[in-house]
Parts: C-alpha cells; structure tokens; sequence
C-alpha cells in the first residue's frame, strides 16, 4: 500500500463502467484480478462482447485512476476465459441498473455444453419495467444503444427504457 | 453524483472521457498465448482463415449503416458487425502472432491484397445495400453464415489452441444471437406478404450456391487435430437448423447448386469473386493512403 485512498483492489473496483456508468466494473463483473507489489498494480479484466469499444477507456480508466491513488504503476490485462455472462452482474449492480431506468438482465445460470438451440420467436421472458414494474413490456428492437442492450417499452406506463439483454 | 440521468457522469467529468475508445490496444494483450504444438504456419493460416471470415462480414454488414429498412435494424446491423469485427481483432492478432513475422492486426487487415484473404465467398459477396441483394438477401446471407458460425465456433471451444478456444467460447453467444436475429426475419418476411415472401426466396437463392464451399474441409484443417475444426463435420448440424428456420418460414429450401470454382480452388485458397476487389479498396484505402491514420 502507497499513501492513497484505498487498496488497489478498492481503487480498481471504484472505477465506472464507461457505457453504463452507474455500474462499477466490479458491480459489472468484468474485474477479474488484482494485484499489487511494492506500489505496482496488475489488473485483469474480461470483455463483455468481443468488440466492445469501451474496453479501452475501461483499461485507461483503471491506469488513470490508480496513477492518482499513488501506485507507481499498472498493467492491465485481458482475460478472455472464462467468457462474461451477464450473470457476472452483482445485485447491487443490478439494483443500480434499475434505479436507473435500465432494466437489469435475467439469471440464466450454466449453460449447457451441447448444440446452442435456436430461437425461432422473439423473446417471451418476461421483463419488469424499471419504472412502473409491469410486466406488460414488449421488445422493440433487438439492438439498443450499445451491443449490451435491447430497448423494450411498457405497455401501462407507456415508457421506452433499456434492458441489458442476457447472453 | 446522482443517477437521474445514466450517462450523466460521461459530460461532468473531469478527464478527458468519451465512451468510445479513440486508440485501440493490441487486441491479446495479457491473453493466455501458449501455442500448441502444431506447425505454426498451419495455425496461423487456420486463424486467418477465421479472422478474414469475420473482417470480411463485419465490412460488408458495416455498408448498411444509415441505409437499413428502419432505424432500429441499421443499429442490429452495426451492432452485429461490431461483435465480428472484435473477433476479427483477436483472431488477427493470432495469426501475426503465431506466423512471427511482426505482422499485427493492422498489418493483416489493411495491408494484403486481395490473393492473401482466406475468408470464404459467403463472406464477401454483396447482398444488399447496393447491387447484389436487399435486406432480405443480407438476413439470408447472415442467417447461412451465423448458423455455420455457431455449429464451427461451439466444437472450437475444446481446441487444443488457448486463443481459439478462449476467444471460441466468447463469440458463440454473440453468434447465436446473430443467428436467431437473422431467423426471426426470415421466418418474418418468408411468412410475410407475397412480396416479402418472393424477396426472401430470392434471396436465399442468392446465398445458395456459396454453401458448399463452408463444408469443404480444407488440408489445413485436417493437418490441425485437435486444434481446428473439420468443415466437413458441420454440415449436418447446419442443415437441420436452416431446415428448421425454412419450414417456419414457409420457404422451400433452394437445390444444392454449388457456385463455381477456378481450378478448383476458392475463398480459402486466396481465389475470389470480383466483388471482393472494391470492398478492399474501400476497408484498405485510407490506411494506405494515411499509414497510421487515426481519429
């Protein structure tokens, strides 16, 4: 530890998510690993999807914010293995996605090793409306304003809003 | 800080902070990347085989941008072709990395010409925006693409290669969201309107005969066991799930007339369709003209 206002753990898990910023990467699940010796920080994080472009303001943000907690230097590393799933999100980032107005993904647990089974409907799962919690929400595109995201809308409170789709 | 509004802390920052990365690192940095004991100048050909198939894609869905049906398809199109444009950075940056010439992904994608692309023709062809299709040719394309895609990407999860492996078991779920996205509009618009219908026929018409081609196991592959994938293998997994997708959709499945080859040879082999020629013109201008280029 370096005079600092916290562990390189606390500062590395403090940092936000660039997209969805009321999430921190340790609320995100995307932290994977850290550690310091003699003031020099190693961080590894994982991806959410392969071409996620906020992986590098995620890496310059960890670089940024241990440098001014006075750790002298930081690696930070990508790990690929084992894969995100949204399932990695914490309660309390879930909570936080919907006090945002985000609706926050389904636990899907294991996934079986088998052939992946196509989906020839639209999603049926049912996803409460962060504002009002209806459950009589529709999907209105697949694809929202990141590749984490689908948008739906709610049919009583008649709100658009966000759902971090489960993959 | 409050939470009234998401995205609030991107504007009252006090860095310099935009969500969207303006310098890429290197794709594997910190990756696990112990190569496996196979001939290096086979696996790397094996990962750029990989990597040109999803550059390749990722360029040709990119060309939809602003010119999709509607505004939340041009954002499903740019999303898709951003997930396969990170697996092309991973599997690129694998290949120069086991080839050990000093060759990065950059290097790889903007600086061959278009004999040294080993990415199927499926890949490449044009199917919509311009000449050569329309959205429903584009979700035809994708749907034989991505169905191929998950059945190869779900066995390379067990490859004896670290990378493949790793970077496998990431894209097979962004594959198999692909895949139901491109089903769900073929069984739409094949179960449509009249219109949609002889829209949707012809396009997989289109896509047809550049099936054969992803189920011809390359030499390279069969000299990789355990590390690569058979193409061979896939194909009757692949079929039953286009077969499953055509008989919701109401679409008989198009006769098995294989595109032609030149002397045999085809996309894997560095032979390809004249479209590919102004589509490396247009990904590979401005890195050449402006080595370095960023912005």
């Amino acid at each position: 530890m370096v005079a600092g206002t916290g562990t390189a753990f606390e500062v590395a898990a403090s940092v936000r998510d660039p997209e969805l910023p009321v999430l921190t990467l340790a609320d995100l699940g995307v932290l994977r690993d850290v550690t310091e010796e003699d003031g020099r920080v190693s961080v590894t994080i994982t991806p959410t999807y392969s071409g996620c472009p906020a992986l590098d303001e995620m890496g310059a943000d960890l670089r940024r914010s241990l440098l001014r907690a006075g750790f002298t230097s930081v690696d930070v590393r990508l790990s690929l293995s084992p894969a995100w799933t949204t399932d990695w999100i914490t309660e309390d980032g879930r909570r936080k996605l919907r006090e945002a107005g985000i609706a926050p993904p389904s636990r899907l647990g294991p996934r079986p090793a088998g052939p992946v089974p196509l989906n020839l409907t639209p999603p049926s799962r049912r996803v409460a409306c962060p504002r009002c919690g209806s459950h009589r929400t529709s999907e209105v595109s697949r694809f929202g304003s990141t590749a984490c995201k689908a948008l739906r809308r709610c049919a009583d409170c008649a709100e658009p809003f966000e759902h971090v789709k489960e993959i | 800080m409050s939470f009234d509004n998401a995205y609030e802390s991107l504007i009252d920052h006090e860095d310099t902070h935009w969500a969207f990365g303006t310098g890429f690192s290197e794709a594997l940095a910190g990756v696990d990347r112990d190569v496996p004991d196979v001939d290096r100048a086979d696996l790397a050909a094996y990962c750029l085989m990989l990597g040109d198939d999803a550059l390749v894609l990722s360029q040709r869905l990119a060309e939809w941008c602003s010119r999709a049906p509607e505004l939340e398809e041009d954002v499903a199109l740019a999303n898709i072709a951003l997930d396969l444009l990170g697996q092309a950075r991973l599997l690129l940056t694998r290949a120069g990395e086991v080839e050990g010439a000093g060759r990065d992904e950059d290097a790889l994608a903007y600086l061959r010409d278009e004999r040294d692309f080993r990415n199927v023709h499926l890949a490449e062809i044009e199917c919509g925006p311009f000449a050569g299709g329309d959205f429903a040719t584009t979700m035809a394309r994708l749907l034989v693409f991505s169905s191929w895609k998950v059945a190869q990407f779900s066995r390379l999860r067990t490859s004896a290669d670290p990378v493949l492996a790793a970077v496998a078991a990431k894209g097979l779920k962004e594959l198999a969201y692909h895949r139901d996205h491109a089903a769900q509009w073929v069984v739409r618009l094949g179960d449509g309107t009249e219109e949609s219908h002889r829209r949707m026929r012809a396009g997989l018409e289109r896509v047809w005969p550049f099936l054969d081609e992803l189920f011809a196991t390359h030499p390279v592959e069969s000299r990789l066991p355990g590390v690569a994938v058979t193409s061979a293998e896939l194909r009757s997994e692949v079929d039953d799930v286009l077969d499953a997708v055509l008989s919701a959709a109401g679409l008989p499945r198009p006769a098995d007339v294989p595109a032609a080859r030149v002397n045999g040879l085809a996309g894997r082999d560095g032979v390809h369709t004249e479209a590919f020629g102004y589509l490396l013109a247009e990904m590979q201008h401005l890195h050449r003209s402006l080595p370095g280029a960023k912005w």
